[in-house]
């Protein structure tokens, strides 16, 4: 079954050079890779779920010298969480982009992001992660600039040029730490890391590296407009996908490998930062014009909860305590991948059917496509963490731990972020009601539409109603 | 005791100091763009200061592969960005 | 099918399943919506019924599901969630009726049934919920049901009393989740147990759970209408009168008090929360609740707004029953629970008539109405006297339960007189009402007459509702003591509660 993790990225990155290689039937073959690969993926959460972490060493050369590949309860929920809303945006792209020209260039970077994507989730060795991480940022780089316009690619660049020099400092903290450690395996490190000056400062390099990555307030200036000018399906993945891949890494190196150094005071920067991300993206995004960029302001506010956990997960000692509130972080950012990815493609219906995407003059458009409005209604629900969405569970898993930590300041953050996340999205959802009656046909554009409907719609009800497992998921991270 | 390996380190700490500040402080794109690149030289120095593992002993290889990698990686980055800077003339000119 | 573990979950299904069906159907598929909506209603009932003649024959019927960790969703079926239940099932077909009618040429109405039967779906969870965790769920997916229903005409007036509406009920919603969440921190899974669970926690926890407490009480208080929390209601008026009637007879403010009740009964314990000096707190808010109420109403034109603010002041009897330690207090406040419902919504009813009929939407305008719409008016002075606290009618049996219970707790100095100084203030906006409709000569011509005379005095649909419940209220009083009626069945909630 080890197997599973190497058709993982193989089977996208084939995908991609066909693509490129035959951009007439490039569409078709798109499409069936994405469903393989998540075929692959279902298989992959069902062995894991079974048998515990899978790993795999690629060429058959052991840590040390070859490369790991481990695939556990978290990395597995988050391959299949890629692999749905990547599966689910490809249909939505099959019908978005109506020019040949466009497909051509999209398709093959689409898959590479994706393949690029899946090889992070799975890596279990740093120098491969940084490799993963490059190989990520260059591919969403060129598929926001896809936008075309100056816009577009100045915001673009900008990722770039932020991009890289993340890339840099984490390369930098790797360095140090194959200084000091002489290996670059994860599960290795995780037992020979010890307190000192070489492991603070390669952690302090790596997590710079990946907060910048990861869009966290004060570091998050280049993701607003990247987001909000990328094309509809991109900004779905961007959001939804890739600065989940950095927050992951940020798990990863604080919770498994580096955890004996880090103190109350560290974790409770990264809450500092989180709640100041709350707070800042939720004022944003309720005073912006524009729906992309409320959403995109969203995405860095939803990004501040999952760092709240931080400050909280470290005062808890291990045992069941700790463990409901990991599954609550890891819910929280699930639920927020598939309610964005979702938002995003619904509001590429609406950019599409009105030129524009201002909120003020969404009143008609609105009304007239019940069906995305009932999406944009649904991920709202999400972000703003209402029940019976998984964004209520892991919230309350977060003010559980606040008041059982005695950190009760946090639950002041939490209800100001929940109650102006309600505010941005009634905001925009007051436009779909009116007077007039319009003929209406639920659904329009289906290919378009139920991809939004079906992400949003997991968020909300599949994440929320049966989200017992991921506890269980994750309670077989061996 | 200021043996090679340590000089080449140090030096490329320094090395990504400097291409940190340009990175940061500079205005012109493509300054920033060579910032970047002379902070990955930094980083490649100071993995081949690494690599060092005593008088007579070959070098590990290890961090060579690393480097190797990197100034692949480095290349592609600076070819994108290089591509997107000349498609934003391009655009700034039109308008 | 084991129907214990079931029945829960159908009942809920019973509503929620034909309402996302309805969403899909096209607007002019009258005939497919009524049918739904009706064989969901009737299905309801049905269900229903056998519930409360097994839960009578202390069957126990529970379904439970684990959404994560120590959180379980359960929705249970004991004597206090019967009696929510059945009044929302009864007054939900009736609503149903009168609302196909009111709504016969607007647009929207396959949305507006949709959200409806969730508004109706989410009622029932919410008093089927078998522990804080699921009340707090329901409790949230009712803003969300009802938010689309008041913003349903879509005018700027509307969609202003819809902003208004969901940032008082989302702020107390906030608040009632951190207070449930800081007491499953402390107290683990608060399940409704008829006695409360909290009494047996240590003494240092004391401060916490009173602090607890507010919170909860306030994060309830907001759909209970409790002043000052209470602003809400009079904006949401702008809604149709389906809306008003189902917002303020049944769900919304309906959900609110039966959250106290459940707090003070089942999770603190009525003796443990005196102990704290908690039904104190509530006694007072109830009673400036009830005054206030009152006073406000008899200021309105607006037929609806006094009727909104009347019912900000009575939904606080059972407020104020909750705070009287003693079962017979209890049982006035849980009694009045139906009977207000069933009193406040005739009075919606026939409201909504007038406008629709007649264009009548103040009470200046209703001079006469009583010989034009002998029927509409004849409900309307009905309930209105069963307000008052006039036998035979309802409301007095809850009104006379309440006096008897403050006076065996030793509480008579201060309940008796808000007692009947808020008597005598409904007088005084209900009596001029009556005195106008059936004394007074009518204006030369109606403000818009949509309706003209015929053989009945409006549409059927808009017609029966408000006769049938208003023939409910006065039964309700004239057979208090018949089995199964509303008062036997609050006494055994009371037994109960106090072990007796």
């Amino acid at each position: 079954m080890s197997d599973t993790l190497i058709w993982l990225f193989a089977l996208p990155l084939t995908g991609a050079v066909a693509t490129l290689l035959l951009p007439r039937q490039a569409t078709a073959l798109a499409n069936v890779t994405a469903v393989a690969t998540t075929a692959v993926a279902a298989t992959l959460l069902h062995a894991v779920s079974r048998q515990g972490t899978l790993s795999y060493e690629i060429g058959g050369w052991s840590a040390g010298l070859g490369i790991a590949l481990r695939a556990d309860g978290l990395s597995t929920l988050l391959l299949m969480m890629t692999a749905l809303v990547v599966l689910a945006s490809s249909v939505y792209a099959s019908a978005y982009f109506s020019k040949a020209a466009e497909r051509a260039r999209f398709w093959p970077l689409w898959l590479l992001l994706w393949t690029a994507l899946n090889a992070l989730l799975l890596s279990g060795d740093l120098f491969n992660l940084y490799v993963t991480l490059e190989l990520l940022g260059l591919s969403a780089v060129a598929l926001a600039s896809l936008g075309g316009k100056l816009a577009a690619v100045q915001a673009a660049l900008r990722y770039l040029l932020v991009g890289l020099l993340g890339s840099m400092m984490f390369l930098a903290g790797v360095s140090l730490v194959y200084a000091g450690y002489g290996t670059l395996d994860l599960s290795t490190l995780a037992h020979t890391v010890e307190a000192g000056p070489l492991a603070w400062t390669a952690l302090a390099l790596m997590t710079a590296g990946l907060l910048l990555k990861t869009a966290l307030f004060p570091l998050h200036f280049w993701l607003p407009p990247a987001h909000a000018s990328a094309p509809a399906p991109v900004s779905a993945v961007l959001s939804a996908l890739v600065v989940k891949a950095a927050f992951y890494l940020v798990l990863r190196l604080w919770l498994d490998v580096f955890a004996d150094l880090l103190t109350p005071a560290a974790a409770r920067l990264l809450g500092v930062m989180g709640a100041a991300a709350i707070l800042w993206g939720s004022w944003r995004a309720l005073r912006t014009e524009r729906l992309k960029l409320l959403a995109a302001y969203s995405t860095v506010a939803q990004l501040g909860y999952l760092f709240l956990f931080f400050p909280i997960l470290l005062a808890m000692p291990p045992g069941p305590a700790r463990d409901a509130a990991l599954g609550g972080l890891v819910i929280l950012a699930l639920t927020h991948g598939f309610a964005k990815a979702g938002l995003f493609l619904a509001i590429g219906i609406i950019q599409q059917r009105c030129g524009h995407d201002r909120i003020c003059e969404l009143d008609g458009t609105a009304q007239r496509l019940p069906a995305t409005t009932f999406a944009i209604a649904l991920g709202g629900v999400a972000l703003i963490g209402l029940p019976p969405s998984g964004a209520f569970l892991g919230k309350w898993q977060l003010i559980g731990g606040a008041f059982a930590t005695g950190q009760w300041l946090w639950v002041l953050v939490i209800i100001a972020g929940s109650l102006l996340a309600a505010a941005y999205i009634f905001r925009v959802l007051g436009h779909a009601f009116g007077n007039r009656a319009y003929p209406q046909s639920t659904v329009t554009v289906a290919r378009e539409e139920w991809p939004a409907l079906v992400l949003t719609g997991t968020a909300v009800i599949g994440l929320g109603l049966a989200g017992a497992p991921v506890w269980q998921l994750l309670g077989s991270n061996a | 005791m200021l043996t090679a390996h340590w000089l080449y380190g140090i030096t490329g700490c320094l090395v990504v100091a400097l291409g940190l500040r340009t990175a940061l402080l500079h205005a012109l794109l493509l300054h920033r763009l060579i910032g970047i690149n002379v902070m990955g030289a930094g980083v490649f120095l100071m993995l081949i200061a690494v690599a060092y593992r005593g008088p007579g002993v070959a070098p590990d290889p290890v961090p060579h592969a690393l480097v190797l990698t990197g100034i692949v990686v480095a290349v592609s980055a600076t070819a994108l960005a290089l591509a997107l800077a000349r498609r934003l003339t391009a655009e700034q000119d039109d308008e | 099918m084991n129907l214990d573990v079931w029945l829960p979950l159908l009942i809920v299904a019973s509503s929620l399943v034909p309402g996302l069906v309805i969403f899909f159907l096209k607007e002019d598929s009258h005939g497919t919506r009524t049918f739904l909506n009706l064989a969901g209603a009737a299905g309801k009932l049905v269900l229903v019924g056998v519930m409360i003649w097994g839960v009578f024959h202390q069957h126990n019927y529970e379904t439970r599901w684990t959404l994560a960790p120590g959180l379980d969703l359960v929705l249970r079926a004991d004597t206090l969630s019967v009696l929510f239940v059945t009044l929302s099932t009864v007054l939900w077909l009736v609503t149903t009726v009168y609302a196909i009618g009111y709504l016969e040429k607007s647009p929207h109405r396959s949305r507006f049934f949709g959200f409806f039967s969730l508004c109706v779906s989410a009622t029932i969870g919410l008093a089927l919920a078998g522990n804080l965790f699921t009340f707090v769920i329901f409790y949230e997916l009712l803003t969300l049901a009802t938010y689309p229903l008041v913003a349903h005409r879509g005018t700027p007036e509307a969609l202003r009393g819809a902003r208004i509406y969901l940032t008082y009920t989302l702020g107390g919603g906030a608040l009632l989740l951190v207070g449930t969440v800081w007491l499953h921190v402390i107290a683990g899974p608060t399940a409704f147990v008829e006695g409360g669970v909290l009494g047996q926690l240590p003494v240092e926890y004391h401060g916490q759970l009173k602090a607890i407490f507010l919170l909860l009480l306030i994060g309830l208080g907001v759909k209970a209408a409790l002043v000052p929390l209470h602003g809400w209601l009079p904006q949401a008026m702008v809604a149709p009168a389906p809306v008003s009637a189902l917002l303020h007879a049944v769900a919304v403010v309906k959900a609110g008090a039966f959250g106290i009740v459940r707090v003070v009964y089942d999770v603190y314990g009525v003796n443990f929360a005196d102990q704290l000096g908690l039904l104190a707190v509530l006694g007072v808010a109830a009673a400036i609740t009830i005054v206030y109420g009152s006073l406000k109403a008899l200021f309105q034109d607006n037929l609806k707004k006094r009727l909104a603010y009347s019912t900000v002041s009575q939904v606080s009897y059972i407020a104020m029953g909750t705070a009287i330690l003693g079962p017979i207090g209890t049982i006035g406040g849980i009694v009045h629970l139906v009977h207000q419902g069933i009193m406040k919504i005739t009075l919606f009813f026939a409201a909504g008539n007038y406008a629709e009929t007649l264009g009548i939407h103040k009470v200046s305008e209703m001079n006469g109405v009583g010989q034009r719409m002998p029927a509409t008016t004849l409900a309307f002075t009905i309930a209105a006297l069963g307000m008052i606290g006039i036998p035979p009618i309802a409301g007095f049996v809850s009104k006379w339960y309440l006096g008897l219970g403050a006076i065996e707790a030793g509480m008579a100095e201060w309940v008796i007189p808000v007692l009947i100084i808020s008597s005598l203030l409904n007088a005084a906006y209900f009596l001029p009402v009556l005195y106008r409709a059936w004394f007074c000569r009518p204006a030369p011509a109606w403000p818009a007459e949509h309706i003209p005379a015929a053989r009945y005095e409006t549409a059927g649909a808009l017609l029966w509702p408000p006769v049938v419940t208003a023939g409910l209220a006065l039964a309700a009083g004239l057979f208090a003591a018949a089995p199964y009626s509303p008062l036997e069945w609050a006494d055994l909630i009371a037994q109960r509660e106090y072990q007796l």
